[in-house]
């Protein structure tokens, strides 16, 4: 029982020669419940990502039952009893629960048939020992998410793991179903398996998980035990007591005497409910909440890609119909949005082309396409950003994120939107790049725009905002100006809804 | 916790009820068709046994190919090349038996040509990683010019009476040969995609493919073999193409791959893959044969029987599509 099942010492790992883990340690006892925590970039998903095969590590050692091994592909990480229980995304949806749970290890009959009657019964059987109320033969597309992993897990236990890694395992679930999975890790747990719980939610850590390892910039912090430790040593922890200089934030002034230039009133729709938010021109409002609070769904209902159910929005003190992104942007809206590859940038096309898509019908002559103005246009904004491309017609995919990232951003601001919304503007980016972004943010609320940003990352939220609005559960539960805000723990503290 | 687990209770999706739906229409769908035409033709003998005999053997060959390709579409891919695949068979297995190789040389050269013509397919489409539609796009048009080459149009006549008795208008006793070549190969068929590890990974591919690699699936592997089983049964449907008009011709088999894929997608299979049905597929090829022999019955030609096809093989699509939404 002493003895940890996993152990992992001195992990280093470097991408481009940036080290991202330096002599990280992080071991796991059996029949424990173990949080790893940390900030974005703190380090977790790629010692998760080693563990599991998908990357090596540049040196350290792995062992388990105290026998070191090699895991270089996640089959090695299944030989060794490790498995990750993935969201949603391993299961295939149209085959049973039973199909899925044997898939590839089916057992045949006499004529090398498939023998589906024994798979189900394995399945019943198993699904019984964890107390999983679903049916072997249930198709699993008709099940509801929360069975989703149980079954995942189901899948896992019958590959022998013995370890298993949860990334925010809650992130989609409500309430109920959130209850019903912490039951079943009790069970899993008396049952000897061992949980490596990586999650946001410290409400959550503190009710299900037995320890806690804290990364922070790459490095291993602490180790606590949850029933010996406060909320406030592991906020501490993460946040870390080092102050980023770039990100300092300056006092701003914005006109507070004229009328709101966007408002959003009694907005509720399928994630959110009953928003109400003013912003005034010049201001900058940060929206602070966990991952499914809600906060990128606000966004998309204020620019028209998911519907609303009730609720009015105005611009400029005029109600505006926001059925589509057209209707948005023809309102002054301007969405930067979270995932740049997948949704902000059409990564096959030109900087130029991307940055006048939006705008296609200012730039026109006639019908044709005004190629000076458009180049014109670009080669602008090329300068404005610092975008370091060697052309406006290279391939957004060549260059790096905090270039893309700047593209995204060009592509609104040539079309200059009185409301601007980004969610996670610096996800992904360097540090160089980050501050510079900042800066044009800066730079458009002075120029008397409305400016509505999403991110998880504190630091920035606090540098941005000159509000801070926090969500929980799809509803505005906190609202703060930034100068009531005295650290990023009590932030902090705020978005965990204590 | 009790209380909770009950709340908690499977979501009843209310897709399932269209998707049930969807997965039988065919059945009624095959059952009206059938009694349309068996009232508005009762005077024209659509109901008698030779007619009926004759819808099978004039389906025989899209029920094969069907087959196959209800493979295909469940891996979430897609055969246009069928058509000409049969085509080029057709001709292969005409020249060998032409050139005194005999039935077996004729069946060889036949099934041959499909199983290069799949496996070229079927490389590009996982190892170039081209989409399969613009492969097959790209073949069908290649293997229709090299069949319409191979003997620059011309037909080649087959004389050998055994073949054209096995591969095409023989009958053993009551039953026609092509009747019996459908049954036997619907039955190894249903089994394949039911039965054995093969369909269910093709199943699993289809539902979704990273995860069924992530299970240890081999995913490329199952869609190479998925297309060599169109080339396979496209090669073998050219052959029961000559057996039946005594020749091979580059222009049999034309506007197949919309007969096959209206009845793979009638009968239940879905276009985006994961869920597939034998038993639908050939309830899908019959009916697309008794629309065909019937409209045949009532006069209309060819072009108008076209117009009718591309509009089942669009409803069946949209009856499909509406379901897939959540």
């Amino acid at each position: 029982m002493d003895q940890p099942i996993l152990e992992m010492k001195n992990i280093n790992k470097a991408f481009n020669g940036i080290p991202v883990l330096k002599d990280v340690n992080f071991s796991v006892k059996k029949g424990e419940v173990h949080a790893l925590m940390g900030g974005n970039g703190a380090g977790k998903s790629t010692l998760m990502k080693i563990l599991t095969g998908v990357y090596t590590a540049d040196s350290g050692e792995i062992s388990i039952e105290g026998k070191p091994v090699s895991i270089k592909s996640y089959e090695e990480a299944q030989k060794n009893n490790i498995s990750m229980i993935f969201q949603e995304f391993s299961l295939i949806p149209t085959l049973t629960v039973a199909q899925n749970i044997f898939l590839t290890r089916e057992k045949k009959t006499g004529m090398g048939l498939l023998d589906d009657k024994d798979c189900e019964k394995k399945t019943e059987k198993l699904l019984e020992e964890l107390g999983v109320d679903i049916k072997p033969s249930d198709i699993v597309q008709n099940l509801g998410v929360g069975y989703w992993q149980m079954t995942e897990i189901a899948k896992a236990l019958s590959q022998e793991a013995k370890i298993l890694i949860m990334d925010e395992p809650t992130s989609s679930l409500t309430k109920n179903e959130t209850e019903v999975l912490f039951g079943f890790i009790n069970k899993l747990k008396a049952k000897g398996y061992s949980i490596i719980y990586i999650s946001h939610r410290m409400d959550e850590i503190f009710q299900i998980c037995d320890r806690i390892t804290i990364l922070r910039d790459g490095r291993y912090i602490t180790t606590e035990t949850c029933s010996e430790t406060t909320l406030d040593t592991v906020i501490q922890h993460i946040v870390g007591m080092e102050f980023d200089q770039a990100f300092e934030w300056k006092e701003r002034s914005y006109a507070t005497d004229v009328p709101p230039i966007f408002e959003v009133r009694n907005l509720t729709a399928r994630k959110v409910q009953d928003i109400n938010l003013k912003i005034q021109p010049g201001e900058i409002v940060g929206i602070a909440g966990l991952m499914g609070s809600g906060r990128t769904e606000l966004l998309r209902n204020l620019f028209g890609i998911d519907p609303i159910e009730s609720g009015e929005i105005y611009v400029n003190g005029q109600k505006q119909t926001i059925k589509n992104p057209r209707n948005a942007i023809d309102s002054g809206l301007a969405l930067i949005p979270e995932d740049r590859r997948m949704q902000g940038l059409v990564l096959e096309h030109s900087v130029k082309d991307n940055m006048i898509l939006p705008i296609l019908s200012k730039v026109k002559k006639g019908t044709f396409i005004d190629n000076k103005k458009s180049n014109d246009i670009s080669n602008e904004f090329v300068r404005k950003l610092n975008i370091k491309t060697d052309h406006i017609f290279k391939q957004a995919r060549l260059l790096s994120g905090g270039n893309q990232q700047k593209i995204v951003l060009a592509k609104w601001l040539a079309n200059d939107p009185t409301v601007l919304m980004l969610d996670e503007p610096t996800i992904g980016v360097d540090i160089g790049a980050k501050t510079e972004i900042v800066d044009i943010i800066r730079a458009m609320a002075e120029s008397g725009k409305a400016i509505l940003v999403v991110s998880s990352e504190l630091p920035e939220l606090l540098a941005l905002s000159d509000r801070v609005i926090v969500m929980h559960d799809g509803k505005i539960k906190k609202e703060i100006t930034r100068k009531e805000i005295k650290s990023e723990e009590e932030l902090q503290y705020a978005i965990q809804g204590f | 916790m009790q209380s909770k687990v009950s709340n908690l209770q499977k979501q009843e999706n209310p897709v399932l009820k269209g998707f049930e739906w969807r997965n039988y229409i065919v059945y009624f769908a095959f059952v009206g068709v059938l009694i349309y035409f068996s009232i508005t033709l009762s005077d024209d003998g659509f109901l008698t046994t030779g007619n009926l005999l004759n819808i099978v053997r004039q389906t025989a060959t899209i029920s094969l190919m069907a087959l196959a390709m209800t493979f295909v579409i469940s891996t979430g891919e897609i055969d246009l090349s069928v058509g000409s695949i049969a085509a080029l068979s057709s001709l292969v297995g005409a020249l060998a038996l032409q050139a005194g190789y005999g039935i077996i040389g004729g069946l060889i050269g036949g099934v041959g040509t499909g199983l290069v013509v799949g496996l070229i397919n079927g490389l590009l489409v996982t190892k170039v990683a081209i989409p399969s539609f613009l492969v097959t796009l790209g073949t069908m048009g290649a293997i229709k010019g090299f069949a319409m080459w191979v003997t620059d149009t011309a037909p080649v006549p087959i004389v050998n009476a055994n073949f054209n008795f096995i591969f095409g208008s023989g009958d053993i006793g009551p039953i026609p040969v092509l009747l019996l070549w459908t049954v036997v190969f619907t039955v190894i068929a249903h089994v394949l995609l039911r039965k054995t590890s093969f369909g269910r990974q093709v199943l699993a591919t289809g539902g979704n493919e990273n995860a069924a690699r992530f299970s240890g699936v081999k995913t490329m592997k199952i869609k190479l073999m998925v297309f060599l089983g169109t080339g396979l049964m496209a090669g073998l449907a050219g052959l029961l193409y000559a057996g039946r008009m005594n020749a091979g011709r580059f222009s049999f088999g034309e506007g197949d791959e919309l007969s096959v894929i209206a009845a793979v997608i009638l009968g239940g299979t879905s276009l985006f893959g994961g869920v597939g049905t034998i038993i639908g597929t050939i309830v899908g090829s019959l009916m697309i044969g008794t629309i065909n022999n019937g409209l045949i019955i009532m006069g209309l030609d060819v072009s108008q029987q076209m117009i009718i096809k591309g509009i089942i093989i669009i409803l069946a699509v949209a009856f499909g599509k509406k379901a897939m939404k959540r």
